[in-house]
């Protein structure tokens, strides 16, 4: 049986809330039947991480994939798991550590599904060395308008590469399987290094990254002039168990804890300005040692620092926020400056900014990682000369041949879209095979123009 | 739909030939806005206004009539907006309304019913017509001109400043009844405007052109405020105005 409710839904950044009827089919059977019986426009939710509009649909149908949390065992020799997809990484992580595995990509946090990894084809710090989520993903079952269909990058590569990021526009992911990484402990060791601008940080990522597994940079987009983008740089790779203290061997596969703080309600935006932010960006650089090698962290610290806060999105205010995340190649790595640039000069408060080099593309048409770099921050929504400032970084963007990320985007054009994914075509001609009625649809598809 | 910053990409204006709810839509269509229903009146000014928002860049603009002095006209208006629509609008404008002249309307009981049911009761009527719309796209915003005229009536104005005090109040409530569902509904109170409507009138003090109201209201639509007063200070000169004692209040200029 599945349950039905009116919900009012909006994504992670809080903005452009619908009204939508919350489903929750509980088996691959049920999503089959709703989706056989379904008018439209329906679309799927995990935890709802995603920044804007994806997992929401004004007037609809939103099926909840969190009923859907069968795990199989994993295979010893191959590490391959066969998760629902509503399992959450969070979840998946505290059932393969124990098992000597991890998951073989993560996000800045452990609350998304596996279904939500798929459909935004999520990359994380290892993406240079590993690619994205879909990369792991050995096969998947979808349930779509024309049938549950089992799919791999042999079986139906088309389809299967249109879900890699196709924002839950090819069908509803029901399970999917997926090779997990070997490991000798729950620990990471990480190297960490503060540098005073902009191009250091960069160029020490351009000639280093390639010898660690993860890497990642904290970006001041707050300072200016010479110290303009001064960063923190960690980088690791999983500890081997012979290099833990005895008391760390005795928890080798230590399994990451739940939030111990929670924001308990949303303060008036503004709460998060420029000076707040300013004094935390420093605070946080001079925190940083100017270098240090070999320091065992935990998984949690190193991969989720703010899952250590419950609804740490509520300190945006009750306006909401967005996160703004690019990606360009190496030959446009200016971008990255530019960026940083036009922000700091409207004065528009920007709190985390996360740089990261990615490799190559995989198949998918709508898979956001190109070779390169990538730039993630997050804006409170409020200043006025924000959405103009905002329209302008995406021309820049776009004319550099790089792309926005839509698990992020709340705001940006129709027309533009077109320009940063030249083969979106590709899933037009999916769903057109798969969803001829065009039942599959959310706020974002309906704003993107992409249902 | 609307996007985080409450950029409309539908919009639909009740009252279409309006100028100032016309260079709000400019405004619009330079962010994201691509489809525009004007509905109205007159046929002829209305083909003129969407062929004016086409050149502007709008990629579908139709039109709609109605007579505002017939209630009745209200639903049927609001049903033909949504067939046109083919989408959710995820914004209404709602600028249907006439000045009047208060010397004639001061004698006459026809006037008098006209000013009401133009400014007053055909709104309320679309309002609640758009109302079971709204909820079941599951998404939308609505904006209603109001007037500071309707803050505290002057006896120049009396009759449209009443009918501005009725649609007022009734938006106010409107708004309360469906805002858990996410529907965002605000009241625009502008001053004195340079307008068509207002054309031969003698200004009031804060008077502002159409650009400026307009780039005043889109900045409002943008934000949460439940009231967009144009221009903004009018906000603190009516709260001290509206308590004045009516023996300084009718000696007031303008």
């Amino acid at each position: 049986m599945t349950s039905n409710n009116e919900q009012l839904l909006s994504g992670w950044g809080n903005t452009a809330p619908s009204l939508a009827t919350v489903t929750t089919p509980r088996s691959d059977v049920e999503v089959a039947e709703l989706l056989a019986s379904s008018r439209g426009p329906l679309i799927a939710r995990g935890l709802g991480r995603s920044y804007g509009d994806a997992a929401q649909c004004a007037g609809g149908t939103v099926v909840s994939n969190r009923a859907l949390r069968h795990l199989s065992p994993i295979d010893p020799v191959s590490g391959l798991v066969t998760a629902g997809a509503g399992v959450s990484i969070d979840e998946l992580i505290s059932v393969a550590l124990p098992a000597g595995f991890f998951v073989p990509v993560t996000p800045g946090t452990r609350q998304v599904t596996v279904g939500g990894a798929i459909a935004a084809d999520i990359h994380g710090k290892n993406h240079h060395v590993e690619g994205s989520f879909m990369n792991h993903v050995t096969s998947m079952t979808l349930a779509t308008p024309t049938g549950v269909v089992t799919v791999s990058p042999e079986h139906d590569p088309a389809l299967f590469w249109a879900t890699a990021g196709g924002m839950g526009l090819t069908g509803v992911v029901t399970q999917a399987t997926i090779r997990l990484l070997p490991v000798e402990s729950g620990y990471v060791t990480v190297d960490t290094e503060r540098f005073n601008d902009l191009d250091s940080t960069m160029e020490a990522m351009q000639t280093g990254d390639a010898n660690y597994r993860y890497s990642v940079a904290w970006v001041d987009c707050m300072t200016k002039g010479a110290r303009l983008g001064r960063g923190v740089l960690t980088r690791g790779d999983h500890t081997p168990r012979a290099e833990l203290s005895v008391r760390q061997q005795a928890d080798a596969f230590s399994v990451p804890t739940g939030p111990k703080l929670a924001i308990p309600f949303t303060p008036p935006s503004g709460l998060l300005n420029r000076l707040s932010i300013s004094a935390f960006n420093e605070l946080w650089y001079r925190k940083a040692p100017k270098k240090r090698d070999g320091e065992i962290q935990s998984v949690g610290t190193f991969f989720h620092p703010l899952d250590g806060v419950a609804l740490w999105n509520r300190l945006h205010g009750t306006k909401g926020f967005l996160q703004y995340q690019f990606a360009v190649s190496d030959a446009h790595g200016d971008v990255v400056r530019t960026a940083i640039e036009i922000l700091s000069d409207a004065a528009v408060p920007s709190f985390l900014a996360v740089l990261k080099r990615f490799g190559p593309h995989d198949p998918g048409p709508l898979s956001f990682p190109i070779e390169g770099w990538t730039l993630a921050l997050d804006v409170p929504v409020g200043p006025p000369q924000l959405p103009a400032i905002l329209d302008r970084l995406d021309t820049v963007v776009a004319e550099a041949g790089g792309r926005l990320y839509l698990a992020k985007d709340s705001r940006v054009s129709a027309e533009l879209l077109r320009v940063m994914y030249p083969e979106i075509h590709k899933l037009r001609e999916v769903r057109e095979r798969i969803d001829p009625k065009g039942i599959l649809a959310s706020d974002l598809s309906r704003r993107l123009d992409l249902s | 739909m609307r996007n985080a910053f409450g950029q409309p990409q539908s919009v639909l204006v009740l009252g279409g030939t309006s100028d100032i709810a016309l260079a709000v839509v400019r405004r619009l269509i330079d962010a994201r806005t691509s489809q525009v229903i004007l509905a109205g009146r007159d046929d002829a000014a209305l083909t003129r206004s969407a062929e004016e928002l086409r050149a502007h860049g709008a990629t579908q603009v139709d039109t709609v009539l109605f007579d505002a002095t017939d209630p009745g006209s209200a639903e049927r208006a609001i049903d033909e907006a949504f067939s046109v629509a083919q989408g959710p609008i995820d914004l209404v404008l709602v600028a249907v309304g006439i000045l009047g002249d208060q010397d004639t309307n001061d004698d006459s009981a026809v006037e008098t019913a006209k000013m009401f049911s133009v400014n007053l009761t055909w709104p309320a009527a679309a309002l609640a017509a758009l109302r079971p719309r709204l909820l079941s796209q599951g998404t939308g915003h609505v904006a209603i001109f109001s007037s500071v005229a309707g803050v505290r009536v002057r006896r120049a104005n009396f009759t449209y400043g009443a009918t501005k005090a009725g649609l007022d109040a009734f938006s106010q409530g409107y708004a309360e009844s469906v805002r858990a569902q996410g529907i965002k509904v605000q009241i625009i109170r502008p001053g004195f405007v340079r307008t068509k409507m207002t054309e031969g009138l003698s200004e009031a003090p804060f008077t502002t052109d159409v650009d400026a109201a307009a780039d005043t209201i889109v900045k409002g639509l943008g934000g949460t405020a439940a009231v967009i007063w144009s221009p903004p200070p009018l906000q603190w000169v009516f709260l001290v105005l509206r308590h004045l004692p009516a023996m300084v209040w009718r000696r007031m200029p303008g």
